[in-house]
């Protein structure tokens, strides 16, 4: 991991120090790729203001599970901006006591399927959603597949005696 | 999937006194192209609201790559998007490779962009058929199809399988391209490009297919962008943004070809984006047998890559590396990287993250079809239920791409 420095010299972390001061937790700088940790309650601000910084495409959110480690859930949001040819990682931790995090669905509609897609998979809620149902599992299905506590393999039906 | 009712039927009259119908569109309906269910509700013939509903190719794939091992996962990969094989191979391989900061060989690089240019006119060319059939232009799909078959067969010239390659893997290429390969491709880079002003012949300025298809499912690029729509559809309406271009990869620098773009962002518009990419694509393929640079095709990483047959019976160390790749395969260092490369469909992108572990710790597959696919409600919304097959077409989506 590089120094903090690196980062703070960044163009997109000065611009968000205007915007949003203080937003920035820190970061790094490797492999060419920039990833930005952002607290959970300024996401929705740091968003906004990247949207106006000419980051106009939401490429996708996700989330990776740290299980047994907490936070424990990293929700990952890809950033593009066609016009800079730049592209940004924010990193937002949440606990498990409380997964819950807002919606970025009011900056881009594109949030709307990912975050489902990560309320799905993993149990985080996304407050302010319009529509936060499952997405890919059946309605019914318990337990979030994608969490690190959850089986591979096994069936909770077992189909052969019947 | 949604809680949404799943039978079709009339809903109650509304305290305004209007009336709709709910209609299930799929999950098996042809023009869906797999098992896409929407459902529409119509006021007429109008579309009041479209809401997709997803999920029902749902395999675990994600779930599926962390129990492998960083090599095993390429086969997974094929399933994403089955008619874009090798660009989700490519895809995966490079997000892998650069956490390994790894050097492929010119020649490697060479082949994948050939490869994957392959790939792409084999992609469109089922795209062409089926979206020409849902129209009504059937003789259409039999031509796409007699073209894919030549690329089918060539795909089994390199890789031994005609639809789940696996053909590049973490390091370079399972294989040196196999005895008349050169032949092949020069013979089908020479029938394509005719065959291409083939299906323009029957479709380009056919008054049926333009009235079906000029002024159809028009969105904003405002809009494109907002949803997360990328690839074909957003060169449609006029945005020159080509991953290839902007973020080469793979030495897409060293190909000279142009970024197709048109600016009406309708069914037609998209048609001819696509159409203009193949012609690009066969370009590259031309460039790419000319100068197809002579050398290995798998990096100098003995650690990664499996040795030659040959050396294992005469180098111990060979057959040491041989039997840790096979048994425990190989770690990568923690981190993460995301790779971002243009699929035929738009953008995909691969997120790995390795804990330092011979496992993925986390593979997220940013599908393009995932993303096009959220344009659906604003783009039949409010218009004709005619027109929406021909707006579903031109989407151009894979349900195994949307739904892993």
């Amino acid at each position: 991991m590089l120094p903090e420095q690196d980062i703070k010299e960044t163009r997109v972390v000065q611009a968000l120090e205007q915007t949003e001061p203080g937003a920035v937790l820190g970061g790094k700088l490797a492999l060419g790729e920039l990833t930005l940790e952002v607290p959970p309650d300024r996401i929705l601000g740091v968003c906004r203001a990247l949207k106006a910084d000419q980051y106009v495409r939401l490429a996708s959110v996700t989330c990776v599970d740290w299980y047994p480690m907490e936070p424990r859930f990293e929700i990952v949001y890809h950033l593009h901006s066609i016009a800079r040819n730049e592209r940004l990682r924010l990193s937002v931790r949440v606990d498990s006591a409380h997964p819950e995090i807002d919606s970025v669905h009011p900056v881009w509609r594109a949030a709307d399927w990912y975050e489902r897609e990560v309320f799905d998979m993993f149990g985080v809620r996304f407050r302010n959603h319009p529509n936060l149902t499952r997405i890919l599992m059946p309605e019914d299905w318990e337990g979030n597949p994608l969490r690190k506590d959850y089986p591979v393999h096994g069936h909770k039906y077992s189909y052969q005696n019947e | 999937m949604s809680d949404i009712a799943t039978t079709a039927a009339e809903t109650p009259a509304a305290a305004t006194g209007k009336r709709t119908m709910t209609l299930n569109m799929g999950p098996q309906h042809p023009s869906t192209h797999g098992v896409l269910r929407v459902v529409l509700e119509l006021d007429g013939e109008i579309i009041e609201k479209a809401t997709a509903d997803i999920g029902y190719l749902h395999t675990g794939i994600e779930k599926q790559c962390e129990v492998r091992t960083w090599q095993q996962v390429v086969p997974l990969t094929d399933r994403v998007d089955y008619l874009a094989n090798l660009s989700n191979n490519l895809c995966y391989c490079l997000a892998v490779e650069k956490l390994l900061q790894m050097e492929i060989p010119a020649k490697a690089q060479w082949m994948r962009v050939m490869l994957t240019e392959v790939t792409r006119i084999n992609s469109h060319l089922v795209w062409l058929g089926t979206h020409a059939l849902d129209i009504g232009a059937m003789s259409m799909f039999m031509y796409c199809f007699r073209e894919r078959e030549e690329i089918l067969r060539l795909f089994e010239l390199f890789s031994g399988q005609r639809m789940m390659t696996s053909y590049f893997r973490i390091g370079g290429l399972a294989l040196d391209a196999p005895r008349g390969w050169r032949q092949a491709m020069e013979r089908f880079s020479k029938l394509m490009p005719e065959r291409i002003d083939e299906y323009e012949n029957l479709l380009t300025n056919n008054p049926i297919w333009t009235i079906r298809t000029k002024g159809v499912g028009y969105l904003h690029l405002d809009d494109l962008l907002d949803v997360g729509v990328t690839g074909p559809m957003i060169r449609a309406a006029g945005v020159a943004w080509d991953i290839r271009k902007d973020e080469p990869y793979s030495s897409y620098e060293k190909f000279d070809f142009q970024v197709p773009t048109r600016t009406e962002s309708d069914v037609y518009a998209r048609y001819q984006v696509r159409i203009q990419e193949m012609r690009e694509s066969c370009k590259i393929i031309r460039q790419a047998l000319d100068g197809m640079p002579e050398g290995p095709v798998q990096a100098d990483a003995p650690h990664v890559v499996l040795p030659e047959r040959e050396k294992m019976k005469t180098q111990m160390e060979a057959l040491i590396y041989h039997f840790k790749i096979v048994t425990e395969g190989f770690a990568v260092p923690a981190g993460q990287a995301y790779q971002a490369i243009e699929s035929p469909r738009g953008e995909l992108g691969y997120y790995v993250v390795s804990d330092g572990t011979n496992k993925p710790y986390r593979v997220h597959m940013r599908t393009p079809s995932f993303g096009n696919l959220m344009s659906i409600a604003p783009m039949l919304e409010n218009r004709l239920i005619a027109d929406s097959i021909a707006s579903l077409g031109s989407m151009d989506f894979v349900l195994g791409d949307t739904d892993r």
